[in-house]
């Protein structure tokens, strides 16, 4: 059983670090290869899902390396392995050879991050997480970076690489946590941990969580991250790594419910970024960036479903948005590749020119929206009857979000349909020269993702729905009623409408994703800095000259105490003893036997007194030192006092 | 055996000290001759490495030699030091190696470093403080005339600095080891008797003061803030193989020290004194990341880098000293951590070093604002340095992560305080993302036009140091088997 587990992530991680390390002469065959090895983990994820495995081995901090598939990853992993292969299939068309060159590279890496992510969704313990979800971190800064001659891609990876990691220093304290609660690694013994360890636990799985979800406040590095290759966004932001943020929430969700604060705060901020990332969304004039902010956005739903227990619910959204996504990602990729650009202004039209890739885009722009019975309105729906239930708060917030939601699915949509303006031609080629065509490799996977956008709501309607829930162990939650789900179909269309006959506002304020990137970076990144030059200054001009001035001083209190030592001390011993010897030769001259007893107690005295002097000089090495030693402590302490 | 290992480089450095008629050729390849047997060597102990009984050693060796103080040459291994043992084999293995093409007097080279091996072998082997001392003093004279005779710009002023400021840390832990022999009831200098014996456990004064002593001795060596200031100096101006033996395995002289001699000899000093060590342990974290983020010389920035990652091996004793209501468990995963850095910190750093080597010898600087773009020129040089650098931030996959990822969660499982120290994680992080950036990515420009690729010896050297990182990172088992019962004798006789 385990050998089928350590396939699922050895084949991709080996897989991949060959074609890392073989750089060009593998240039040919990275995507055959990368292709194939990534549809043996689609097939093995299957019959991972039918046959359950699990293994645990030793490994650090005293808890083990645990993998299994269980209900949740016998879901997610399929979907995921299933999109890693359409973008590594889009990847290994001529038309993407500019983003995604040199092909061996980008394909080993992305082979690394499916080996990280299969790791990251069947992770059973703290530890085997950690380790999958760093290396997630890594690889998407490497692929975001890709393109490693332009600086501000580079800039771009390290954005995301350490906004991520700041939030995933919530890890280490969990695991630090678990193993002071004593309760193990394991996250199904987590909730057992007693109160106070608890909190600090779900505190620390929820900030590492929201920081990979792109939720507020760290939303901006996902827009940022858009500097990368377009497959690279479609898999690590619609199914992966962003979606994992949400993905490891809901495996947490029993955590989450068992610490009291945790559910409440965890569905606000997801609902709190449906809304303000709507927003951001609305705004953009940059197709990706759109795509980027709609992305946390929905994966706010996510995060508002497994805050409120919602599992199936939650994770039926994750898989049919990450279909849709991926979906919308690909198509952006294929015009930046065919057009050159990626703003809206120069895509206007773009869905007339290749009508097969117009109507995929179409059909995720309106799962996006909402539209019934595509996969998201159901999905969504599903999410938002657990709110209902909760708070009705939550439901009229996370209602206005899923409106948004149609409000930029719709421009996007309206845009890429009205007739090009005598100016649109002139507006491509912005990012780079378009080839002017989309080839079938490109095409073949937009039609298979169409089709999940398309029917992937039955995950959330029934009569699925219900084996859903009950896989999942979700018995609790509530199903949509048929009035809210008629009520959100109808909201969508009304957006629609509306943005298709008024157009929609666009609110500058929001395009900068209001100004979460330059808060952080006036608030942390620039103190730091500034800190760090200010230590270093205070390195070299106070704690180094500290101990060169105390050097100077011991140095000069030595040649001081020497001088003593010649001038004072020797002569001082030298004239005791001449003294002694001088005295009691008088003594004995004047009386020789009367005070005899008097002139050889002296001597006795003076005798010792050379002993005494003579002591220390024993010829072993260790002695001297310890002298020395002592020395340096005095001279340093007389040194203190004085000063 | 174990005085084979101890001796054998010693033995050749005095043939090849001794023959001046000895052909340069001759001389590099005999010094990878003797450090590549060594390694064999090494292995084999490992591989026939029994963990010891109660408190006691395998291959244990002991004669006497200077009885009228209870000192006498006794050597032998467990789980503590075989690890750095076998760490500094693959050290000076990889410094022999890369410097096969040296030009610059390479005869006295080998024997200078061949008797440095010997050196910091014996440290590791020593169950005598007299040895011990005697061992820990020859390496600070060993390294000063490699960073005099070999160095460059300011060797000379540097290898002083480092000299008086490092043998000033030996004089203090000299007097500790003094203070420790006369409270040993029967006199003793032997460390397994006197770790038994713990004698100034019921004496808080002279504990303290003694433990003072070999504290600041230790710190000095390894260092740790306030003490650190020769480190970056003796790191500009050392040889590349310099820098890589003093960052990989003089260093860990100082951490050793801690667990070898301070934890298990004053468990009490160590208990009451536990909360200072750990906050300097926590400064030397963030000092050393935040120092470095601000560097623009590349071998400044890893050697206070080097100060932040001793500073977690800091943290994690300081942290496995307090007792309290938590089980031993956490404090037994946070010693483990510190062991598992030491031998990190030596693989990676060390490799680091000699890459930082190869720059200079390309382009004649350290200045990381003089380069750029070096990517597209030297394809293999970037792979190695940014795998050196993610494995130096603590990615998993590498020896880092597994160290750094026990000592956080042992420590801050032990002292919840200790978390104060995580944003270190990220400076480093940061810092190291930064200098991968700064070096190889963009167009090319400046010195890096001067820089080609890596030549044989330097892949063979600098590979092996990071696969090995790897090797543990993804397989830290066999490792973590050795260490553990070790770390966990250190925890019980800590917290006695």
């Amino acid at each position: 059983m385990s050998v089928l587990l350590w396939s699922l992530v050895g084949l991709p991680a080996l897989a991949g670090a060959v074609l890392c390390l073989g750089g060009r002469r593998l240039a040919t065959s990275a995507a055959p290869v990368s292709v194939s090895v990534v549809s043996l983990v689609l097939v093995l994820s299957v019959v991972a899902g039918a046959r359950r495995p699990a293994l645990e081995l030793p490994f650090i901090g005293g808890a083990g390396f645990g993998l299994a598939v269980d209900a949740l990853s016998a879901l997610v992993l399929p979907s995921v392995a299933l999109v890693a292969l359409l973008v590594l299939i889009f990847a290994s068309a001529s038309g993407t050879a500019a983003e995604v060159s040199p092909p061996a590279g980008f394909h080993g890496l992305m082979l690394l991050f499916v080996a990280a992510v299969v790791v990251t969704v069947t992770a059973t313990t703290l530890p085997a997480l950690l380790f999958a979800w760093e290396l997630m971190g890594a690889m998407s800064y490497a692929l975001i970076g890709f393109r490693w001659q332009d600086q501000h891609r580079v800039s771009a990876g390290l954005t995301a690489f350490l906004t991520t990691r700041a939030a995933d220093l919530g890890l280490y304290v969990a695991a630090g946590a678990a193993l002071a609660a004593g309760t193990g690694a394991a996250f199904r013994e987590l909730s057992a941990a007693p109160e106070g360890w608890r909190t600090v636990i779900t505190a620390g799985i929820l900030l590492a969580a929201l920081g990979k979800a792109a939720q507020l406040p760290f939303s901006f590095w996902l827009s940022r991250a858009m500097e990368g290759p377009s497959p690279v966004s479609a898999l690590l932001h619609s199914a992966a790594m962003v979606a994992m943020g949400g993905y490891l929430l809901l495996r947490v969700a029993p955590l989450l419910q068992a610490t009291g604060w945790a559910g409440p705060v965890t569905s606000w901020v997801g609902v709190t970024t449906a809304l303000v990332l709507g927003v951001v969304a609305v705004a953009q004039k940059d197709l990706k960036q759109l795509l980027a902010a709609s992305t946390a956005a929905q994966l706010g739903f996510v995060v508002l479903g497994a805050g409120l227990g919602a599992v199936a619910g939650g994770t039926a959204h994750l898989i049919a948005h990450a279909a849709t996504k991926a979906l919308l990602f690909l198509v952006a990729g294929a015009w930046l590749s065919a057009l050159g650009t990626k703003k809206l202004r120069g895509l206007r039209g773009a869905g007339r020119h290749w009508p097969l890739v117009g109507v995929a885009f179409s059909l995720g722009a309106l799962s996006l929206a909402g539209v019934a019975p595509l996969a998201l309105w159901a999905t969504k729906d599903g999410v938002l009857a657990a709110a209902l239930e909760a708070s009705p708060a939550l439901y009229g917030v996370g209602l206005v979000a899923s409106a948004l939601s149609a409000a930029y699915a719709g421009k996007a949509l309206v845009l890429v349909w009205r007739r090009p303006g005598p100016g649109t031609s002139g507006t491509w080629d912005t990012e780079e020269r378009g080839t002017r065509r989309i080839g079938l490799r490109q095409r073949i996977p937009l039609v298979v993702l169409a089709v999940g956008a398309v029917g992937l709501g039955v995950l959330a309607l029934p009569p699925l729905a219900d084996s859903v829930r009950a896989a999942l162990g979700d018995g609790g939650s509530p199903a949509a009623s048929r009035g809210e789900l008629i009520l959100s179909a109808v909201l969508a269309l009304i957006v629609l409408a509306v943005v298709a006959r008024f157009g929609v506002v666009e609110p500058r304020w929001a395009l900068r994703w209001f100004g979460l990137e330059t808060a952080v970076h006036a608030l942390v990144v620039r103190p730091v800095l500034s800190l760090s030059v200010a230590l270093a200054r205070f390195d070299d001009r106070v704690v180094d000259r500290g101990v060169l001035a105390g050097a100077l001083l011991a140095a000069r209190a030595g040649r001081g105490a020497a001088r003593f030592d010649d001038a004072g001390l020797d002569r001082a011993v030298a004239a005791a003893s001449r003294g002694g010897r001088r005295s009691a030769t008088a003594t004995a001259r004047i009386d020789a036997d009367g005070v005899d007893a008097v002139v050889r107690a002296t001597g006795r005295g003076a005798r010792r007194f050379g002993g005494l002097v003579r002591r220390p000089q024993t010829g072993q090495v260790h002695h001297y030192y310890a002298q020395a030693t002592a020395f340096l402590v005095a001279a340093l302490v007389l040194l203190l006092l004085v000063r | 055996m174990l005085s084979l290992v101890v001796f054998l480089p010693l033995a050749a450095a005095l043939v090849l000290a001794a023959l001046p008629r000895i052909p340069d050729a001759a001389a590099r390849w005999a010094w990878v001759a003797v450090t590549a047997v060594e390694a064999v060597l090494v292995t084999a102990l490992w591989a026939a490495f029994e963990p010891p009984g109660d408190g006691g050693v395998a291959f244990e060796e002991q004669v006497a030699w200077i009885p009228t103080v209870g000192s006498s040459y006794h050597v032998g291994v467990d789980g503590l030091s075989l690890p750095l043992l076998a760490l500094t084999a693959v050290v000076f293995l990889a410094c022999a190696v890369y410097a096969v093409r040296e030009q610059d007097r390479p005869r006295p080279q080998a024997a200078l470093f061949l008797f440095l091996q010997t050196s910091c072998l014996g440290v590791f082997a020593a169950q005598d403080l007299i040895l011990f001392f005697l061992f820990f003093d020859l390496s600070i004279v060993g390294m000063y005339f490699v960073i005099a005779g070999w160095g460059h710009d300011n060797a000379a002023s540097s290898a002083l600095k480092f000299f008086l400021y490092t043998f000033l840390g030996s004089l203090a832990l000299l007097l500790g080891f003094i203070g420790l022999y006369l409270a040993s009831e029967p006199r003793t200098f032997d460390m397994v008797e006197l770790a038994a014996a713990a004698p100034l456990d019921g004496s808080p004064l002279a504990g303290g003061l003694v433990l003072g002593a070999i504290l600041l001795g230790l710190a000095i060596k390894t260092p740790t803030f306030p003490f650190h200031t020769w480190l970056p100096p003796a790191h500009t101006d050392a040889p590349a193989i310099g820098s890589a033996v003093l960052a990989g395995i003089l260093l860990k002289l100082g951490t050793y020290g801690f667990v070898r001699i301070a934890m298990p000899m004053l468990p009490e000093a160590w208990r009451d004194w536990a909360w200072v060590i750990i906050v300097v342990g926590i400064v030397s974290v963030l000092y050393g990341a935040l120092v470095a983020l601000a560097q623009t010389d590349l071998k400044r920035m890893i050697a206070y880098t080097s100060v932040n990652h001793m500073g977690y091996v800091v943290l994690a004793v300081g942290a496995a000293g307090v007792a309290g209501g938590t089980d031993a468990q956490a404090r037994q995963v946070a010693v483990t951590g510190a062991l598992t850095q030491m031998v990190s910190h030596g693989l990676i750093t060390a490799a680091l070093f000699l890459l930082a080597g190869v720059l200079r010898g390309r382009a004649g600087t350290y200045h990381m604002g003089s380069f750029g773009g070096i990517a597209a020129v030297a394809p293999k040089f970037s792979v190695l340095f940014a795998v050196g650098a993610f494995a130096s931030l603590g990615l998993p996959g590498f020896s880092g992560f597994i160290a750094e990822f026990q000592i956080f969660a042992g420590a801050i499982g032990t002292v919840p305080w200790t978390a104060l120290a995580l944003p270190g994680i990220l400076v480093t992080a940061a810092l190291f993302l930064l200098a991968t950036q700064r070096l190889l990515t963009g167009p090319v420009r400046g010195k890096a036009f001067d820089v080609t690729d890596l030549r044989a010896p330097e892949l063979l050297s600098i590979g092996p140091l990071l696969l090995l990182s790897l090797l543990i990172g993804i397989f830290p088992r066999p490792l973590l088997d050795l260490v553990e019962p070790a770390a966990a004798a250190v925890v019980e006789l800590v917290g006695r």
